[in-house]
């Protein structure tokens, strides 16, 4: 178990520590949030641009119902299971990190 | 056969009210079980918050699919195409900006609810009001639909009247939720996504083996009606970018605010299980939300002129049409039962957050010298949580049930969300900004959609802008929190980096947490 001496104290080091802590994780959760928009949330805007692609089929199924109806599921997962192994992992490095400063 | 319904050829009310009875008895039954289970006051408002990543998943998945999802998505696909699709992709992606911006944080607050989460964050009464004031308001707003839901519902399946659907469902929801609180409604909401689940999934396998079978016939509607069926946005050039683009915002942003699904967080023993139940809770939405545009498709090539004729009942009547006999009947039933599971477990998870805030902020307030004890407190707020949307429901007025529920999410979106990320990830949050950004979205967002419900539509861009306010009201109440938060500088709570480290320090961290 680590133990967090300068984190409890309030003492600048401790407030560096977390400071950095939760830059990391908020820079990791602006990272999820563009691809977020990047993959998904662009959808509309190039319908928008270039309207032909919605008359593209795939056997009897219209590819935008495809995509969105299915492929987005997927993808969407896919982000937050990343998400969750990087989050844990920083929190693990800041555990460490406390373990070490303590001993 | 009791009656042959004009809705529902070749099949009566018979299945309808045995699926409606089995579900009701099955969740009474649990909801009793769970009794036993439930002592304190903190069984009732979080199940003791020794509910597991699996349980937890299940039952807000459970919880979360209203009849917006189980019923609506699918009418609203065949009505107006894959512009809908939007809808079940936004309710999902909620969930992943949940996860990235405030699941663990908010679950290592420790607070029970969001006016707790805003106290413990500003240390300010005041603040706390305010957001007790909006979770009803926006709990409110979500739970009048699921009883005008209920009442549709039951007038066409089984050929009630039509006071007869919020009736049941108030009843059923009242007993479970004062009986058992938050424990036995755990049990009861994850059971209710796998009989939601299966509900769905069975009968759309069964048409799809009958359209397999009949050859895959094509959607008999010409090319150009398909391609403009199918695709993802809303007419009218740049005003249509708009509203998928707000629409976008309203559910993305609003499913963090919604007060049903931010108390089930609670739930979780710590911070790392509470990522965990998220991102299990997108895969079983995921897996659900492949279902409404099946029902959409088929019914576009077996029943295109459900469309026409109000489309929230296709899921109950698509397979009745395709498969005659007693095979329909079966199916309908399973239909009708998920359709009565989904308004139990959204209306019994909106009354437990309800009737936590109203309990703390009102009931066990000291009157006159008294005060009730927080189970009794608990069981007040929840009739009054009850009782009053019903009661609106029953007068029959109020707007369509996806206009209240796009309402809810924009009001939500507009008004927590900047407060849980700015009180989350930024020191400078003070009350007079939380307090200035809470009233800016709410009245914003919630003036214009009372505008919009009021006055004739009309193509202008002012009513464009009105019908779908999220877009530009929740940047709005992150910019005058931020706005007035700079302006009184001086007023952040001196414990707030404190709080900061408790919110983001691992539980493996040993923290006087005090």
């Amino acid at each position: 178990m680590a133990r967090a001496g300068e984190v409890d104290q309030d003492t600048r080091l401790g407030g560096l520590y977390v400071g950095s802590l939760l830059r990391e994780q908020l820079w990791l959760a602006a990272r999820t949030l563009t691809v977020l928009a990047l993959v998904v949330g662009s959808l509309p805007l190039v319908l928008h641009l270039a309207p032909d692609l919605a008359a593209l089929r795939v056997g009897p199924f219209p590819v935008a119902w495809l995509v969105l109806g299915g492929a987005t599921y997927p993808i969407l997962v896919l982000l937050a299971w990343r998400y969750v192994r990087r989050a844990e992992r920083n929190e693990a490095a800041f555990a460490e990190l406390m373990d070490e400063v303590d001993r | 056969m009791i009656s042959d319904l004009p809705g529902l050829p070749g099949t009566g009310a018979a299945p309808g009210i045995v699926a409606i009875v089995l579900v009701t008895v099955a969740t009474l039954a649990l909801g009793t079980y769970g009794l036993r289970l439930s002592r304190t006051t903190s069984d009732f408002m979080v199940a003791s918050r020794a509910v597991g990543p699996r349980m937890n998943a299940a039952a807000v998945s459970g919880e979360y699919l209203s009849a917006a999802s189980f019923l609506g998505a699918a009418g609203l696909l065949l009505a107006f195409g894959a512009e809908m699709l939007w809808y079940p992709v936004g309710w999902t992606a909620g969930y992943l900006v949940l996860l990235v911006l405030v699941a663990a944080p908010l679950r290592r607050s420790g607070a029970y609810t969001l006016p707790d989460f805003a106290e413990a964050r500003l240390g300010s009464r005041a603040v706390r009001r305010t957001c007790a004031l909006l979770v009803v308001a926006i709990g409110w707003l979500y739970l009048l639909p699921q009883f005008q839901g209920a009442g549709i519902t039951l007038a066409s399946a089984v050929g009630g009247p039509g006071w007869l659907g919020p009736v049941v469902v108030a009843v059923v929801v009242l007993v479970n939720v004062t009986a058992g609180g938050m424990r036995s409604i755990t049990l009861v909401q994850a059971f209710q996504y796998w009989l939601k689940l299966t509900a769905l999934l069975v009968p759309a396998a069964v048409l799809l083996v009958v359209w397999w079978g009949d050859g895959r016939p094509g959607d008999p509607a010409s090319t150009a009606a398909t391609t403009a069926w199918s695709v993802p946005l809303a007419d009218g050039g740049a005003q249509g970018l708009y509203l998928t683009y707000s629409l976008i915002a309203a559910t993305f942003l609003g499913t963090m605010g919604l007060p049903h699904v931010v108390v089930r967080f609670y739930t979780n023993p710590d911070g790392r299980a509470a990522r965990r139940t998220t991102l299990l809770v997108l895969v079983l939405l995921g897996v659900f939300y492949l279902l409404p545009p099946v029902y959409a498709g088929l019914a576009r090539v077996y029943a295109p002129g459900l469309a026409d004729s109000g489309s929230d009942g296709l899921v109950l009547e698509l397979p009745g049409l395709v498969v005659p006999g007693l095979g329909g009947d079966v199916l309908t039933g399973m239909v009708v039962g998920g359709a009565f599971a989904a308004f139990l477990s959204t209306s019994s998870g909106l009354a437990i957050a309800v009737a936590g805030v109203l309990s703390q902020d009102v009931f066990t307030r000291p009157f006159r010298g008294t005060r009730l004890s927080g189970v009794a407190g608990f069981r007040a707020g929840a009739v009054v949580a009850v009782v009053v949307p019903a009661g609106v429901a029953l007068t029959g007025s109020g707007a369509g049930v996806a206009t209240t529920v796009g309402l809810a999410f924009a009001v939500a979106a507009s008004t927590f969300c900047p407060l849980l990320v700015l009180g989350i990830w930024w020191r400078g949050l003070t009350p007079a900004g939380a307090i200035a950004g809470l009233l800016a979205g709410g009245v914003g967002s919630s003036a214009a959609a009372l505008v919009t419900l009021y006055t004739p539509a009309s193509d202008g861009w002012s009513d464009v802008l009105l019908r779908q306010p999220a877009a530009w009201s929740a940047p709005l109440a992150l910019l005058v929190m931020v706005g007035v938060s700079l302006a009184t500088r001086r007023t952040v709570p001196a414990h707030t980096n404190r709080l900061m480290v408790r919110l983001h320090t691992p539980e493996a961290v040993v923290l006087d947490r005090g």
